[in-house]
């Protein structure tokens, strides 16, 4: 049977084998996700042998709806390691070596390696291609130097992905290199970065001659613009959505502090103005939905392209506007916030907390959803130009050796 | 789900593509709709010979293709995007879904027939004057008068009313709401043609007095089978609304690389690159709203009334957002009778009122969340 054709009840199949091998309420989180990637049901989309069957993505749904509906416990990936799940898996699959595979991809899929992404500097966000960070050689070695911010869930990091410039004198794009770093380097910072939350999910990372041997460069030396576009693409595709099942998620939440409203705080006319509020939400959350298993239905293993800019721009939009609803059906209770703002490290699995307090603190973190992974202006500026052919801007910093364009900070 | 379209599915986008761009270029959608009859007997007719597109779900033993909604999604896309005037929702669409979902099995066969073959042109005459688009709304009576019924009262915005062979009048009979035929000429029925806003898609009011009617719905009430009637409606309108939206997208894009002002293309700009980008997303959003409605009425077991509010309020937005900023993009040149800007313009309005407008399918939607 080729794996190509795999069909649905065969997976099905496939996915039941497993759980009688493995069953997740019965085994610790590391050995059943182990089997999980040992039966190439970890990502589907992945070759054989690198945890997957080479088939089309969207098919994962059917592997985890298989298990949901045969056990209690769910792993969740992006609460088991989100970036690495969704950038690192697809970038090393990518571009690393077959030793590379074999050594990193079933502790990232297992949880055992948290990964990070060392991409933004306070110098170079939207445009990233203009960071600072220095590589330089060493031997087979390469010494790093430089200081990078935002760096999600770094501080529980074992990998981060590293982009730094190995070369000044040619034009931005072309003088950087992408490097795995050991996140336990001598020389290597973490500091908590502040949020408006309350939390320090993000850090700022400060290299000190920090060395790293020569055979952690992802791709080749000078590939690094290549190699990063990868994790992005990859990051744009895993923040889209398409996952879940109709009216799950956080339009679940919102229809939930709907039913519990303070009925008496509202009107009629405020009544009606609500419910269809609601109900749009829960349309544009329905075709966020569907728009991502369209999107996943034509993906194997190779890089996605830049359509897949719809979906986190439109995912950005959508969850901001769903936690401002959520806060307006919550009326004067959205005065407080119960859970305060002492400074807290977030582990990888979230506590539970009521469902107005998880409002409250999605209504605050939403704000980073059209930010983090590329901004919604930028997301307009890829799908402008990349999917619908629009010119670009005039620009000054082309053709331009990186050392002489100008730069704040 | 998987909205998978076949390689058949994509050889008959592109057969019925390459003849709507033959047959109904901008050039000939002006002159058809200029006329009162709206349409082209000529193409009507080649529609129907060359391509069997009027039988398109009427079952083989009736004449037809014996396709099913996914095929006719992929037909009324490419209608809907080169603004096609026939009378083809009205006919292939509307009476045709009628009769095969509520109809009895004599007037399936005699009617079915002559719609496969083009020679009847058919309708659904379903709003009554002052009411709404929820069969809840429809009130009109129909009375038994010998061995046949008479119907009295108006129908209002019945598309293509003043030139159907054979209108499929939803009325209240004894035990229910049921469909009833009144053929073009018979006694005590008048038709106008109403000056609409949109051009391209002929409406009439239609109004009985004691006309003679013929019972040709299936026995009982029929409730159910004509609201799924609508649905399916709704199916249609969304995906030529897709069509639409998406051909609005291309005219502003390919606008917006070309036109140069400051001395750079238009589209190098962010106000309009940014718009642009906008409306690629809510056209993206539109077809998954409309195709799973088409896949869902497919496959026949999926909650499609559901399918079909999503559908019906998403597409009209998103097409009347498209068509808005079309002519915005445009500028002046836009906005002139000239420009086909205003015939999509026109369209995506007539489109969103028709069938329910976005509001009340979100009306509907919210009660079946229990909201
Ligand atoms: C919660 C969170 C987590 C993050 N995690 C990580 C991480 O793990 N790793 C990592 O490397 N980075 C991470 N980031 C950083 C993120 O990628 C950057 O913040 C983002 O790319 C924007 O860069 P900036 O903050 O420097 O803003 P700027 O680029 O300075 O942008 C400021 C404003 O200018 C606009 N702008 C900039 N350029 C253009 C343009 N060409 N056209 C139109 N408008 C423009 C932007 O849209 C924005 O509104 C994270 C950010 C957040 C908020």
């Amino acid at each position: 049977m080729s794996m190509k054709t795999m069909s649905e009840a065969e997976l099905r199949e496939r996915t039941r084998a497993l759980l009688a091998e493995v069953h997740p309420d019965k085994v610790d989180r590391t050995t059943f996700r182990r089997a999980q990637f040992d039966h190439g049901l970890a990502w589907v989309r992945f070759p054989e042998g690198h945890g997957g069957l080479g088939l089309t993505a969207n098919l994962q749904q059917i592997v985890n709806d298989e298990i949901r509906k045969n056990a209690k416990t769910f792993y969740e990936d992006m609460a088991i390691n989100p970036i690495g799940i969704g950038m690192g898996g697809p970038v090393v699959l990518t571009h690393g070596t077959e030793e590379m595979k074999k050594r990193l991809l079933r502790p990232l899929f297992t949880g055992e390696e948290i990964w990070c992404q060392l991409f933004s500097e306070p110098g170079a966000g939207s445009d990233v291609a203009g960071l600072s960070t220095r590589a330089v050689r060493d031997g087979d070695d390469w010494i790093v130097n430089g200081q990078k911010v935002w760096t999600t869930l770094a501080h529980l990091s074992k990998w981060g992905m590293l982009v730094a410039r190995t070369n000044p004198d040619v034009p931005k794009h072309e003088g950087m290199s992408y490097f795995l770093l050991d996140m336990q380097s001598p020389g290597v910072e973490v500091r908590p970065l502040y949020q408006i939350t309350g939390e320090a999910e993000f850090n700022e990372i400060f290299m000190t001659d920090v060395r790293i041997p020569g055979d952690r460069i992802l791709g080749h030396e000078g590939d690094g613009w290549k190699v990063a576009i990868t994790t992005l693409m990859n990051e744009r595709t895993s923040l889209g959505g398409g996952g879940g099942s109709r009216g799950s998620g956080p339009i679940a939440t919102l229809l939930r502090l709907w039913k519990n409203r303070e009925k008496a705080a509202f009107t009629q006319a405020s009544e009606a103005v609500m419910r269809d509020r609601i109900t749009q939400l829960h349309i544009e959350c329905e075709l966020l939905r569907l728009t991502g298993m369209r999107a996943k239905a034509g993906l194997r293993s190779g890089i996605p392209g830049p359509e897949g800019s719809v979906g986190k721009l439109a995912m950005a939009e959508i969850n901001k506007r769903l936690w401002e609803c959520s806060l307006d059906v919550m009326g004067s209770s959205s005065l407080l916030y119960e859970a305060g703002y002492e400074l807290k490290r977030p582990e990888l699995h979230g506590r539970a907390s009521r469902v107005e307090e998880h409002a409250k603190y999605q209504f605050l973190r939403s704000r980073a959803n059209s930010i983090e992974g590329g901004t919604s202006e930028v997301m307009r500026n890829i799908l402008g130009e990349r999917v619908l052919g629009l010119p670009g801007e005039p620009r000054v910093d082309k053709n331009v050796p990186w050392k002489d364009i100008p730069r704040g900070v | 789900m998987h909205f998978t379209f076949t390689e058949e599915h994509e050889e008959l986008r592109r057969t019925v593509r390459r003849f709507l761009e033959q047959r109904s270029d901008e050039q000939a959608v002006r002159r058809a709709m200029e006329t009162e009859r709206g349409y082209d007997d000529d193409v009507w007719s080649q529609m129907a010979g060359q391509m069997g597109l009027q039988g398109l779900i009427v079952p083989a033993e009736h004449g037809g293709a014996g396709l099913g909604w996914v095929e006719m999604m992929v037909v009324l896309e490419e209608m809907g995007r080169s603004l096609l005037c026939a009378p083809y929702l009205s006919t292939a669409v509307l009476a045709a879904g009628a009769l095969v979902e509520a109809g009895s099995e004599e007037a399936r066969s005699e009617i079915l027939p002559g719609i496969a073959s083009g020679e009847t042109i058919a309708t659904l005459a379903f709003v009554d004057d002052g009411r709404g688009w929820d069969v809840a709304d429809v009130q009109m009576q129909a009375t038994k008068d010998g061995d046949g019924w008479k119907l009295s009262g108006v129908k209002n915005f019945v598309l293509d009313g003043h030139t159907a062979d054979v209108i499929l009048v939803v009325a209240r009979g004894p035990d229910g709401l049921s469909l009833f035929r009144v053929d073009a000429g018979a006694a005590g029925l008048e038709r106008a043609l109403l000056p609409t806003l949109d051009l391209t898609r002929k409406l009439a009011r239609v109004s009985f007095s004691s006309t003679p009617a013929k019972r040709v719905g299936a026995s009982g009430d029929l409730t159910s089978q004509l609201r799924r009637v609508l649905d399916l409606a709704v199916v249609g309108l969304v995906a030529e609304q897709v069509g639409g939206a998406q051909r609005c997208l291309e005219m502003s894009t390919e606008y917006a690389r070309t036109r140069l002002q400051f001395g750079r293309p238009i589209g190098s700009f962010q106000a309009i690159k940014h718009r642009c980008a906008d409306m690629l997303v809510s056209v993206e959003f539109a077809k998954s709203a409309a195709y799973n409605a088409g896949f869902t009425a497919a496959e026949g077991d999926g909650d499609l009334a559901s399918a079909a509010h999503i559908a019906k309020s998403y597409c009209s937005e998103a097409y009347f957002h498209a068509a808005a900023d079309n002519i915005q993009i445009h500028g002046g040149m836009g906005f002139t009778w000239e420009h086909p800007a205003h015939l999509y313009f026109k369209r995506a309005k007539s489109s969103s009122v028709l069938f329910g407008d976005p509001m009340q399918h979100r009306e509907q939607l919210a009660q079946s969340l229990g909201i």
